[in-house]
C-alpha cells in the first residue's frame, strides 16, 4: 500500500519539478550575472508554444526542444538588450516582458489549441527501470526529465570552475571591479542571459511537449514566478535548485495524490502545501548571517562606455 | 422653384440613401469571453454559439473582447461596447454578474444576457443549462465500462454546480454498477495543462480506469487517460474524442447558437424580456457526444430510455433517499433535489471519495 504511494509521489514529484529546475537554473545564471528576470514567465511561454508547433509541424519532440531553446534565448535577448544596452530598469522590463511573451505565445499558438502530437516520450532506461519502487519512480521518463539534474550539474561547474563562471559572478558582485579586471560586463550579461533565455525556453517545452502535450494559453500558470522565488530558495547554487523544484514539485504532486487517496484534509489547505512548505523552510533556513545574494543584482552598469 | 424643388429631393435621396444604407435595423451584439475563444472548452463554446447566431442572422454584428478580467475591467469594457453602438451586451462568464448587473441599471436600453446568474434586472436575462441530468447519464456510460470499478475526476475547484455534477455521475454510474466509487482531485485552477496530467496521472495509480473532468479544456486529461489505457469522460468540448479514438465514452457540451439567435431577435424585433431560461439535454442547449467503441450496445439502450424518462420527468437525477460521504442524510424518501437549486449542493454524495471544501 505503501510502495505505489511512494512510486506516485516520486514520479509526481519528479516530472512536476524537471521544468521548474530548468527554469530555476535560467534565473540562477542570469541573477549570477546580475540581472533579475521576472520575464521569465513568458521566456517559458515563448518556448511552450516553440516547442509544441514545431512538434506538430515536423513530428519531432527534439526538434520541438530545439526550438524552444532558440526561441527563448531570442526572446531573452531582447530583454537584454533593453537592460544591458539601452540601461532600462530590469524589474519593469522583466514585467513587460513577460506580458510580451504572454500575448506573443497566445497569438502563434490559438491556431494549434487541440491539434495532436505525440511529444516527448517515455524511455525506460534498460536495468535500472526494473528496480523496485524506484524503477518506475525515477527511471520511466522522457529525455528533459533524465537531461535535468546533468544540466545543474553543468551549470554549477561552469559557474564554479570555469574562467568564464567567475567572470560572470564577478559581473554580478562588482561589474566595476570585472570591467577595470579586463572582463567585459556588456559581453557577459549578454551570455548569461542568452543561455538563460535557452534554459527558460526548454523549461516551457517540457509544459507543452513533456508533461501536458497540449498547447494552452499561459500554460505556465504562474511556474515562472515560483522559479524567481526558487532562485532566492536555491541561495542562488545550481545543485541547491535542484532540491528545491523537486521539493516544490514533490509538494504539488502531494497535494494531488492525497486527494486521489480520499485524505480528509480540505483541498483548499492541500493546495497551500507547496507556499507552507516554502515559507517553513525558508524559516528554517533563513538566518545563516552571510547574503547570499549577488551584491550588484538589478543594478545598472555604467562604467563600459 | 420646380427645379430647386427637385434638386432638394435629390439631395435628400442621396441623404437617405447613403443613411438608410448604414441605418438599416441591424443590431451590434457584443460579447466578452473570460478566456481565450481557442480553447476547445467553455469560451468557444460561447464563441461559436456567436458564430451561429451570425449565420443565422447576418445583419447582426458582433464585438468580440477575450481574456477580459471579472471586475471592473469588464465594466469598462461593456460600457465601451454600448458606446460603440451594442444594443445586446452577454458577459459571457459567471463572475461577470455583478459588472453586468451595474451597467445594465446605467443603460436601461441595453439588454444583457448572462449566464448562469441568480439576479436579474428588466434588461437583463439569464441562461444556463442545467447538466446533472447529462452526467447522470455519462455515469450510466462509465458504470457499465469501468473493470476496476474506480473513476477518477479532474474538477477545477469545489463549487456546488461542479459538485452536483460528480454527484449526478457517481448516482448514474451507481444505478448500473452499485460498485463503482468516483474519487475526486480538485486542481484549484481552471487552466493549468501540467498539473491537471498530474491529476490525472494520480487517480490513475490510484487504480481508477475512467476519467472525467470538470476545467476549462478537457483535452489533458482525456489524452493522458488514452495514453494510460484508460477511459475518459468529455466536457466543454465535443471534439474531445479525437484525443481517445479507443478509450472515448462520451461527453456534454453546451451549444448556445439558437439561445443566441433567439436573444438577438427578440432585440431586434423589441420582443426581449427578461427570463431566467434553465436548458438541458432535451432542448438545444447541451449536446451529448456519441459513444465511443467502449460502450456496449445493451448500455447505449439504457441511458436512452433513462435520457427519456427525465425529458418526460418521469426520473431525476437527485431522487432520495440519498446519503452524503460522511453518512448524514440529505434527502429522505421521496424528496428531490430542485434543480434550480444546484447553487446550494454544498456536499458529495455516498460513494464520492473526495473533500467538498
Amino acid at each position: 500500500m505503501i510502495a505505489p504511494f511512494v512510486r506516485s509521489l516520486l514520479a509526481g514529484a519528479v516530472v512536476s519539478g524537471t521544468p521548474l529546475l530548468y527554469a530555476t537554473l535560467a534565473e540562477v545564471i542570469g541573477q549570477r550575472a546580475g540581472v533579475v528576470n521576472l520575464g521569465l514567465e513568458g521566456v517559458m511561454l515563448v518556448g511552450a508554444v516553440a516547442a509544441f508547433v514545431t512538434t506538430v509541424h515536423t513530428g519531432s519532440a527534439a526538434a520541438g526542444v530545439l526550438a524552444a531553446g532558440l526561441a527563448g534565448a531570442a526572446f531573452n535577448a531582447l530583454f537584454a538588450w533593453l537592460v544591458v544596452d539601452r540601461r532600462a530598469n530590469q524589474l519593469a522590463t522583466g514585467l513587460a516582458l513577460m506580458f510580451a511573451g504572454v500575448g506573443l505565445s497566445a497569438l502563434v499558438g490559438a491556431p494549434y489549441i487541440g491539434r495532436p502530437i505525440t511529444g516527448l516520450v517515455e524511455m525506460p532506461l534498460p536495468g535500472l527501470a526494473g528496480l523496485p519502487v524506484l524503477g518506475p519512480a525515477l527511471f520511466v521518463h522522457d529525455a528533459l526529465v533524465y537531461a535535468a539534474v546533468p544540466v545543474a550539474v553543468a551549470v554549477w561547474w561552469a559557474l564554479f570552475s570555469t574562467r568564464w563562471g567567475l567572470a560572470v559572478r564577478a559581473v554580478g558582485e562588482n561589474p566595476v571591479a570585472a570591467f577595470a579586471a579586463g572582463r567585459d560586463p556588456r559581453v557577459l550579461q549578454y551570455q548569461a542571459l542568452l543561455l538563460a533565455g535557452l534554459l527558460g525556453g526548454v523549461a516551457g517545452a517540457h509544459l507543452s511537449i513533456g508533461i501536458a502535450k497540449t498547447w494552452a494559453e499561459w500554460m505556465t500558470a504562474g511556474r515562472g514566478f515560483i522559479a524567481v522565488a526558487l532562485v532566492i530558495f536555491a541561495r542562488w547554487q545550481p545543485l541547491r535548485a535542484v532540491a528545491g523544484a523537486l521539493l516544490f514539485g514533490g509538494a504539488i504532486s502531494l497535494g494531488l495524490l492525497l486527494q486521489a487517496r480520499g485524505l480528509a484534509v480540505s483541498p483548499f489547505v492541500l493546495d497551500m502545501l507547496p507556499y507552507v512548505l516554502s515559507l517553513a523552510v525558508l524559516a528554517a533556513s533563513g538566518g545563516t548571517g552571510r547574503h547570499a545574494a549577488p551584491a550588484s543584482l538589478g543594478r545598472v552598469f555604467r562604467g563600459s562606455s | 422653384m420646380k427645379a430647386r424643388a427637385s434638386v432638394a429631393t435629390l439631395i435628400v435621396a442621396l441623404l437617405a440613401w447613403t443613411g438608410l444604407v448604414t441605418a438599416q435595423p441591424r443590431l451590434i451584439v457584443g460579447i466578452l469571453h473570460i478566456g481565450s475563444i481557442a480553447d476547445a472548452g467553455y469560451n468557444q463554446a460561447h464563441a461559436e454559439g456567436i458564430q451561429v447566431m451570425k449565420r443565422n442572422l447576418p445583419e447582426v454584428e458582433v464585438i468580440e473582447v477575450e481574456n477580459v478580467p471579472e471586475g471592473a475591467d469588464a465594466e469598462r469594457v461593456m460600457e465601451s461596447m454600448i458606446k460603440r453602438g451594442a444594443r445586446l451586451v452577454i458577459p459571457a462568464s459567471f463572475g461577470y454578474l455583478e459588472p453586468a448587473l451595474r451597467v445594465a441599471q446605467r443603460y436601461p436600453d441595453v439588454k444583457f444576457a448572462h449566464p448562469g446568474g441568480y439576479k436579474r434586472l428588466p434588461n437583463l436575462t439569464t441562461y444556463w443549462a442545467s447538466t446533472p441530468e447529462a452526467f447522470y447519464l455519462l455515469g450510466m456510460a462509465a458504470g457499465k465500462v469501468t473493470k476496476t470499478n474506480k473513476v477518477g475526476y479532474v474538477v477545477a475547484l469545489p463549487i456546488s454546480f461542479f459538485l452536483a455534477n460528480v454527484n449526478a455521475f457517481e448516482l448514474g454510474a451507481r444505478a448500473v454498477n452499485p460498485k463503482v466509487e468516483t474519487r475526486v482531485v480538485f486542481t484549484g485552477t481552471f487552466l493549468d495543462p501540467a498539473k491537471e496530467a498530474t491529476a490525472a496521472n494520480a487517480l490513475l495509480d490510484q487504480g481508477a480506469d475512467v476519467l472525467g473532468v470538470i476545467v476549462d479544456s478537457p483535452i489533458t486529461v482525456v489524452q493522458t487517460a488514452e495514453k494510460r489505457g484508460a477511459y475518459s469522460v468529455g466536457y466543454h468540448y465535443l471534439g474531445a474524442q479525437k484525443f481517445a479514438p479507443k478509450g472515448w465514452i462520451s461527453g456534454i457540451a453546451f451549444t448556445w447558437g439558437n439561445l443566441y439567435t433567439r436573444f438577438a431577435r427578440q432585440v431586434l424585433d423589441g420582443t426581449f424580456k427578461s427570463e431566467n431560461i434553465l436548458g438541458s439535454l432535451n432542448d438545444d442547449l447541451l449536446t451529448m457526444a456519441p459513444f465511443g467503441p467502449a460502450v456496449p450496445a445493451e448500455a447505449a439502450g439504457l441511458i436512452n430510455a433513462k435520457r427519456q424518462e427525465f425529458a418526460a420527468s418521469k426520473a431525476h437525477p437527485f431522487q432520495g433517499p440519498l446519503k452524503d460521504n460522511t453518512g448524514a442524510e440529505r434527502l429522505k424518501a421521496g424528496e428531490v433535489f430542485p434543480l434550480t437549486d444546484l447553487g446550494k449542493m454544498n456536499w458529495l454524495v455516498e460513494g464520492v471519495v473526495g473533500q467538498p471544501r
